[in-house]
């Protein structure tokens, strides 16, 4: 980038050369990769579950047991999705985000925490 | 009137100030407290960033579960069924928006406010410009709805009919004072301790009702659904209408949104809103900064979503359990005073008579009060940390200067808050709730989603997507059956309503994601566009440079120089052997930075 020698030839800041290591690079992918399709799949199951309750209210209206229905069995599906993605969410950051970042911000600090 | 309450059998109005009265003295004395240590913009804004992750997620579920969620949930499952449990599904799931994709990068990057975070990489003055008036646009609906749900919360629990302007207005402004006193006292410290004392109320409160609800039906909620259908056989909302049958309808989808298709549409477009709305609301993304840091903002957000599901859950019992328990069940409750926001007090009522209808009730105000006061504090900091700091005196404001314009402004919205909740009093504006969100996910949330995400992002583009998702909102919502056309609408006697449906998000979502492409391509490139993205991504992804809670980076960032500028080296290795110049990496540099461009 510097390369170019538009902007600043000699002035590389700390960030961008954070940002081109290896290191981050990792780091952002590794995330990226949990937090973009996890998002595409509770919102696309929670616009399952609108679009269920919208169109096929008979279907949801079916009786499974007692007087619980599909619909309300559904929902509390969605309850327990949403718990269950925040908790594997938060496993997956303490474990796998967390100690690479921290390195990488003392590295960019100092460990003056 | 009075008589006619009595009827109804809804308590002892004194014990129910009495309660209530209870709560805002040991609020008051804790917002007293905690007050005195507040000194710096980041005490007052953020209250200095000292809470930890399940406090802020206590204090979340406070802010987040208002008057609407609480009575509003309940009722709408008592006379609607199914569909007011939908409803509920959305406020949920809408927090993992905010878990995955905003909160962690916002506290990162950010320092008090929304603008903080859209305005990082752009030019200052216009996108902070821009990001304020969304936010005061969004907290002034809020807050408007939350005022104008008070005056039916006290015909139904003080015994003021809503023909008494004086005596509804007294309790307005009432409540609207100490709402000031909370903010201007306690800044962001007590208002957060206000929210977690009721988010414990409101938490254990509904859990104690929940479970005498399942205790009288031996903990078996299909009996309890049974109960509700045969006691809420219909409604006939005016005498001598046309009755509604509820019944079995009450356990499937459809009373409430499912009678046409564009009622169904109407529906997926509130649900579009809820679900993206959240993660753009300003004083939800404030909270984010009152914990030390990312990690304890992830941690804040899981323990907000345990705590509102598990009261959502609640919510589902406590509706389906007042249309089965309630004498009269559904039709009652749809026609009594506050029509169905009466579901859970009726309930409370019939299970532990005045007592616990006094609890509930104070519940029901503190909420009202703390969730005003989160909304105040928020839009304050904004006007002047976004708006005043930095549009008109361009950053050169002593942090003293900005905190005092601060509380003047909290004084200014709460005087303005107890004006229009008199005013707004009888009006039908329940869709001002649904507005705030649709504002949020339209305006809010997509320009946050480009900021953080996508690299090409610019200032027009921002300016685009915020203007564009916010003028296309409030524009729907005039022409929409929300505001004339129906007997529901504000302003039954007109009829402008083109656009059919009474929520826009279903249109102004995309338009906003649209004209945010729109704009960054119109906008061509920035220059620093790259170090600018490069210092963003970084900070938000690894918290180098975040504000700390300690306060060794307490410096005023206008008076530091430079930031980011790095000579060649052999890479950041070099940066761990002793290139950590002191101050270098406070966030505020970046806006100073912009300034001087600027």
């Amino acid at each position: 980038m510097s390369a170019t020698g538009k902007r600043r030839p000699t002035a590389r800041t700390i960030y961008e050369q954070v940002q081109a290591s290896p290191g981050f690079a990792n780091l952002r992918s590794r995330l990226r990769r949990f937090i973009f399709p996890m998002s595409v799949v509770f919102l696309v199951w929670y616009l399952v579950y609108v679009l269920l309750a919208s169109f096929a209210p008979a279907f949801m209206s079916t009786k499974v047991t007692g007087n619980l229905n599909v619909g309300l069995l559904i929902g509390l599906l969605q309850f327990v999705s949403t718990f269950l993605i925040a908790t594997v969410y938060i496993t997956f950051a303490n474990a796998k985000i967390d100690p690479a970042a921290e390195s990488i911000r003392i590295e960019i600090e100092g460990s003056d925490r | 009137m009075t008589a006619y309450l009595a009827e109804q059998g809804v308590g002892d109005p004194a014990l129910n100030i009495g309660v209530f009265a209870g709560f805002v003295a040991i609020t008051l004395v804790v917002v007293f407290m905690v007050g005195r240590s507040n000194r710096t913009a980041s005490d007052y804004y953020a209250a200095g960033r000292s809470f930890t992750g399940p406090q802020n997620g206590v204090a979340i579920a406070g802010d987040y579960l208002s008057a609407a969620s609480f009575l509003g949930i309940a009722g709408a499952i008592a006379v609607s069924g199914y569909d007011g449990f939908l409803y509920s599904i959305g406020f949920l799931v809408a927090w993992l928006v905010a878990l995955l994709l905003v909160a962690e990068l916002l506290r990162n990057t950010g320092k008090f406010t929304m603008g903080d975070v859209l305005s990082f990489r752009m030019r200052q003055r216009p996108v902070r410009a821009a990001a304020a008036t969304s936010t005061l646009v969004v907290s002034f609906f809020y807050l408007l709805a939350q005022m104008a749900g008070a005056g039916a919360l006290i015909a139904l629990l003080l015994n003021v009919p809503n023909s008494d302007t004086l005596g509804q207005g007294t309790v307005i402004a009432a409540v609207g004072i100490i709402m000031i006193v909370y903010v201007l006292v306690g800044g962001m410290k007590g208002t957060t301790w206000v929210q977690i004392i009721k988010a414990g109320l409101l938490l254990v409160g509904a859990a104690c009702v929940t479970v005498w609800v399942l205790g009288k039906f031996g903990f078996n909620l299909s009996d309890i659904l049974g109960q509700a259908v045969q006691n809420s056989p219909q409604v006939v909302a005016k005498p001598g209408g046309k009755p509604k049958l509820l019944g079995e309808a009450l356990l499937g989808p459809g009373l409430a949104y499912g009678a046409t298709i564009t009622s169904k549409i109407n529906f997926i477009s509130l649900a579009l809103a809820l679900v993206l709305g959240t993660a753009g609301l300003p004083h939800i993304l404030m909270r984010f900064y009152t914990v030390p840091n990312a990690k304890e903002a992830r941690r804040s957000v899981v323990w907000a979503i345990w705590l509102i599901g598990i009261f959502y859950l609640f919510t589902l019992v406590l509706g389906y359990g007042a249309a089965a328990l309630v004498a009269g069940g559904a039709q009652r409750i749809s026609t009594a005073p506050g029509g169905s926001n009466s579901a859970a007090p009726l309930l409370a009522y019939e299970l532990g008579g005045p007592v616990l209808l006094g609890i509930i009730s104070a519940v029901a105000f503190a909420t009202i009060l703390a969730v005003v006061a989160g909304l105040t504090i928020t839009a304050s900091a904004s006007f002047a940390h976004d708006v005043y700091a930095n549009v008109i005196k361009g950053g050169t404001a002593a942090p003293d200067d900005e905190v005092a314009v601060a509380r003047r402004t909290a004084v200014v919205i709460g005087l303005v808050a107890i004006a229009a909740g008199i005013l707004a009093r009888n009006q039908n504006v329940a869709f001002l709730v649904a507005l705030a969100f649709a504002v949020a996910a339209s305006a809010n949330l997509p320009t946050l989603l480009y900021s953080l995400f996508w690299k090409r992002f610019n200032t027009t583009g921002a300016l685009y997507s915020i203007y564009g998702g916010l003028v296309t909102c409030v524009v729907l919502i005039i022409f929409s059956p929300a505001v004339s056309g129906e007997s529901t609408s504000m302003i039954p006697s007109a009829d402008f309503a083109v656009f059919p449906l009474a929520n826009p998000g279903l249109v102004s979502i995309p338009m906003s994601f649209l004209l945010g492409v729109i704009g960054t391509y119109v906008g061509g490139r920035e220059p620093a566009e790259h170090a600018k993205f490069a210092e963003m991504e970084v900070r938000a992804l690894t918290g180098a440079g975040a504000e700390r809670a300690v306060a060794a980076h307490q410096l005023p960032s206008q008076h530091l120089g430079r930031a980011g500028q790095f000579a060649p080296g052999p890479g950041i290795a070099s940066a761990s052997h002793g290139f950590t110049p002191a101050g270098w990496f406070h966030p505020g540099l970046t806006a100073a930075d912009d300034i001087m461009r600027e």
